[in-house]
């Protein structure tokens, strides 16, 4: 994860340019952004989840940078989408569950006190493993997340702009007025990437977003997770480690481990680094075992 | 086609069964027919059985019709709906301020059954903790409530909302508010099914973009449940219509001859009026009575079609 001087200048001004409207300065205070982009969108320390008593995530610490498509690879049950839940504080909807240590969006603790969930949800957006569109046109989807937020400009353009982002806006220019759930699964899927885009946000989050799509619409999917990085950050949890190998530049490792004190198994990382390095030259014996196809 | 000569033999028949084919064949055969005779009379008894409980119902349904056509048949004309009723003059009394009175009544229940019915089940669902204690008292009493004989709920209104606490004397409004007391359980128990039936898929894509709790209720999940709810709505306004026994307790048992108001005078309702009409000596009563009954079979079953349209129109399999 090299940094390179010339474009973290040119995204640092693109990013002062689009994010008045959509409100992170407010709710995070413009300086800090810019002290801090370029960097790390992402610092965790320490970051415990639980579910109740329950340990889910334990001690992770992990930089994830701005720009850059991080995946998060590991087996069933190794707290990766818990970990990715709490980035955006959808953990909160679950009651029982809990973030401990540090989690550091452009530096600010995202579970401080002055720190309201809704608002970071409009910065860091989400899409989810199953295609979920809402039960209405085409054209509502992508407008029901500016009509919420109260986003100023014109709603034709913002639907227009994110389909074109999204790579759908040739398919369905001429039913926006159609139901969604009359596409296909795929095409579902970058709709919902589409109203992700629309509210402008920082940061997409990605659970196993191609995990119920043909191979067919995971490219489409996968090419467009390569544009869309130019302007957000990505993190993708996923299942097919050809899918992290072809579209991120850093992969985090997790596992399950069973803890000493109790017979419980929790989720760990084992290491993070460039997805080159991950597949081919990985630091740690059970990286090796599960890329390779070992792990059991 | 003349290559391979292996792979007819091997699609084709076999030109004959040797005998071991032959007897698993049979074996096969006696092992997958319908064998035992009991078992066999034992399913056409129950399905017999079945059949006798549809038709049962169906027949007194029609019996019920048909004798109220008959009956009600010299009487049935659009005087019904205009003429006021009488008992001096039977033969030109009719509906008018009982059905009038039915308007009032069931426009005050539905006023106040969608806001209370929905909210409250709103609240169940989206808002509670159902580990909560409370909560889980208040689910458990809803479902008995909507179980308990309407004639409870009649006493009720004379206590508390006839006499006691409210006072409205007998009017419509004392009419409408103890209906509305007797069907809400059954909006909430349906505007619940409803709202739970919404996949929380939607409820996550919806936050997920920064909507706010009640954004996403309002926006997304109550126009998803809106079918069902309505149908249970128009459910429950169906039986509100038909009830005639919790309102003799809180005042459309009056005779009214003049167009009622809803919050002053007597008032009637359309079950209420034939009950009237039909304790009385008078054959024409009778006979109009019978009237009486056509139309609110034909009003019910209208707004139960309704209802069942409504339901399969906007009915959405996830």
């Amino acid at each position: 994860m090299g940094t390179d001087m010339t474009g973290d200048t040119v995204t640092t001004e693109e990013e002062a340019n689009t994010t008045p409207s959509l409100g992170v300065s407010e709710a995070l205070g413009d300086e800090r952004i810019l002290q801090t982009l370029g960097a790390n969108t992402f610092e965790l320390r320490g970051v415990n989840v639980y579910y109740g008593d329950m340990l889910a995530v334990r001690d992770v610490s992990l930089n994830i940078p701005h720009n850059e498509i991080t995946a998060f690879i590991g087996p069933s049950g190794c707290g990766k989408s818990t970990l990715l839940r709490s980035l955006n504080r959808m953990n909160d909807l679950i009651p029982t569950a809990r973030v401990t240590g540090d989690v550091l969006y452009h530096g600010v603790d995202m579970y401080g006190p002055k720190i309201d969930p809704v608002q970071v949800r409009t910065v860091i957006g989400m899409v989810f493993q199953k295609p979920n569109p809402f039960p209405k046109s085409i054209y509502d989807n992508i407008a029901f997340g500016p009509r919420i937020l109260g986003m100023k400009g014109d709603l034709d353009e913002i639907v227009e702009s994110s389909l074109h982002r999204a790579a759908l806006w040739d398919e369905v220019k001429d039913r926006l007025k159609d139901n969604a759930f009359g596409m296909s699964g795929g095409q579902q899927q970058r709709l919902c990437i589409a109203r992700a885009i629309a509210v402008q946000p920082d940061v997409i989050l990605m659970d196993e977003p191609c995990s119920a799509l043909d191979p067919v619409s995971t490219g489409k999917v996968e090419d467009l997770m390569h544009e869309l990085k130019e302007e957000y950050t990505i993190v993708i949890v996923t299942h097919n480690m050809q899918q992290a190998a072809r579209v991120s530049d850093l992969t985090a490792f997790f596992t399950v481990a069973a803890m000493d004190e109790s017979s419980s198994r929790t989720g760990v990382l084992v290491e993070i680094d460039e997805t080159r390095s991950i597949f081919s030259n990985p630091k740690d014996e059970r990286t090796a075992n599960y890329v390779t196809g070992k792990f059991g | 086609m003349t290559t391979d000569p292996g792979y007819s033999s091997r699609v084709a028949m076999p030109p004959r069964t040797r005998t071991a084919v032959g007897g698993a064949r049979e074996v096969t055969e006696a092992m997958l027919s319908t064998g035992d005779r009991k078992k066999r009379v034992r399913g056409l008894i129950l399905y017999s059985l079945l059949l006798l409980g549809l038709a049962t119902a169906l027949v007194s349904i029609a019996a019920m019709i048909t004798w109220a056509i008959i009956a009600g048949w010299p009487r049935l004309s659009l005087e019904l709906f205009t003429n006021v009723p009488s008992v001096v003059t039977p033969e030109k009394a009719g509906y008018r301020t009982a059905i009038l009175g039915t308007l009032y009544v069931i426009g005050g229940v539905i006023l106040l059954i969608v806001p209370l019915g929905v909210g409250a089940a709103v609240y169940l669902e989206e808002f509670a903790n159902p580990r909560n204690p409370f909560n889980r008292f208040v689910d458990l009493n809803i479902q008995n409530l909507a179980g308990v004989p309407s004639i409870v709920f009649g006493i009720l209104g004379l206590a508390f909302i006839v006499r006691g606490p409210l006072s409205l004397g007998f009017v419509a409004a004392a009419g409408s508010l103890t209906l509305a007391l007797l069907v809400l359980p059954t909006v909430i128990l349906a505007s619940r099914e409803a709202i739970r039936a919404v996949p929380s898929s939607i409820r996550d894509g919806s936050l997920a973009l920064g909507a706010t709790v009640w954004q996403t209720v309002s926006r997304q999940v109550l126009p998803a449940a809106f079918p069902g709810v309505l149908t249970g709505v128009i459910l429950a306004v169906a039986r509100a219509i038909g009830e005639a026994a919790p309102l003799l307790l809180v005042g459309a048992v009056t005779f009214v001859t003049f167009d009622p108001q809803f919050f002053e005078g007597g008032y009637s309702t359309l079950p209420t009026m034939i009950y009237s009409y039909a304790k009385r000596p008078q054959e024409e009563l009778q006979v109009l009575a019978a009237a009486g009954v056509v139309i609110m079979l034909v009003l019910l079953i209208l707004i139960n079609s309704v209802a069942i349209y409504l339901r399969n129109r906007f009915e959405r399999t996830w």
